[in-house]
């Protein structure tokens, strides 16, 4: 959908997180931190990918009835940089464009989430299903690369 | 389970939040702000947010809804020591803090409530 986020990139040291609480939500912030780090990203480039990574957590965690946070260092030429993706097997999203628009929300949140956590990353790619009554869930992966 | 201590200074109340902060605690910080408030009779609050590596849509909005409510019960907030990363980040995620008034550090944020009559 978006280019730049690299789905054959050589990933290192992917950890998949669960996300079922709220305290959940706090240890993937962490790990992605910890990650941003270790890939050099700058202070603010940190900062911006650990609330993305917040954001989409806490929809997995709200609106998909949770899920995983898959998360790994990737790298593209001489590139270094942090990727996550967010799975959930909720109702998916039916109205994707209306849910990527600023100060739209379904929920208890201000309509930020997904279009604000958008902007905070370099690569977005977003996948949705409501095919069923059940829905196959949601799937958000994001990249963001040392300058 | 997480607990953030809510200390009196003089009329004001200060907030310090030293921890990854879990969305159940912020709505639980919120109440019992609420009821620090009218306990003692603060006319300030003052909340350190030195410690928060992030602000996210829904700490943002934590933070103006306790601001709204101190507001209610005739009592003012300031919110303190935002990291510029986490300036720069908030902002470009859309979230503008409206209502909530901030000040550099806590000696700056008494100074703000001492100037509005509702300081330590």
């Amino acid at each position: 959908m978006t280019p730049g986020v690299p789905t054959e990139a050589a990933a290192v040291d992917a950890q998949v997180l669960p996300i079922a609480s709220d305290a959940d939500v706090v240890r993937v912030r962490q790990v992605v931190r910890a990650l941003a780090v270790s890939a050099k990203l700058s202070l603010v480039d940190q900062t911006k990918l650990v609330t993305a990574a917040s954001e989409l957590a806490r929809n997995t965690l709200v609106y998909g009835g949770g899920g995983t946070a898959e998360v790994d260092l990737v790298t593209q030429g001489v590139r270094r940089g942090v990727r996550a993706t967010f799975t959930d097997e909720g109702p998916g999203i039916p109205d994707l464009e209306l849910a990527l628009t600023d100060g739209w929300s379904s929920g208890s949140g201000m309509g930020l989430g997904l279009s604000g956590a958008r902007r905070l990353v370099d690569g977005f790619d977003l996948q949705t299903g409501t095919g069923t009554s059940t829905g196959i869930g949601t799937r958000v992966r994001i990249v963001k690369w040392a300058r | 389970m997480q607990q953030i201590p809510v200390l009196r200074v003089g009329d004001a109340l200060l907030v310090s939040i030293q921890i990854d902060l879990e969305d159940v605690t912020a709505v639980e910080l919120q109440a019992a702000l609420a009821d620090r408030i009218v306990e003692t009779g603060a006319r300030g609050v003052l909340i350190d947010i030195s410690a928060l590596e992030i602000v996210d849509s829904f700490i943002g909005r934590m933070l103006a809804s306790i601001a709204a409510v101190a507001r209610v019960l005739d009592t003012e907030t300031v919110v303190v020591g935002m990291r510029p990363a986490v300036a720069i980040t908030m902002v470009e995620l859309g979230l503008s803090l409206t209502g909530v008034r901030t000040a550099l550090d806590v000696e700056r944020g008494l100074a703000l409530l001492r100037a509005a009559g509702a300081g330590a």
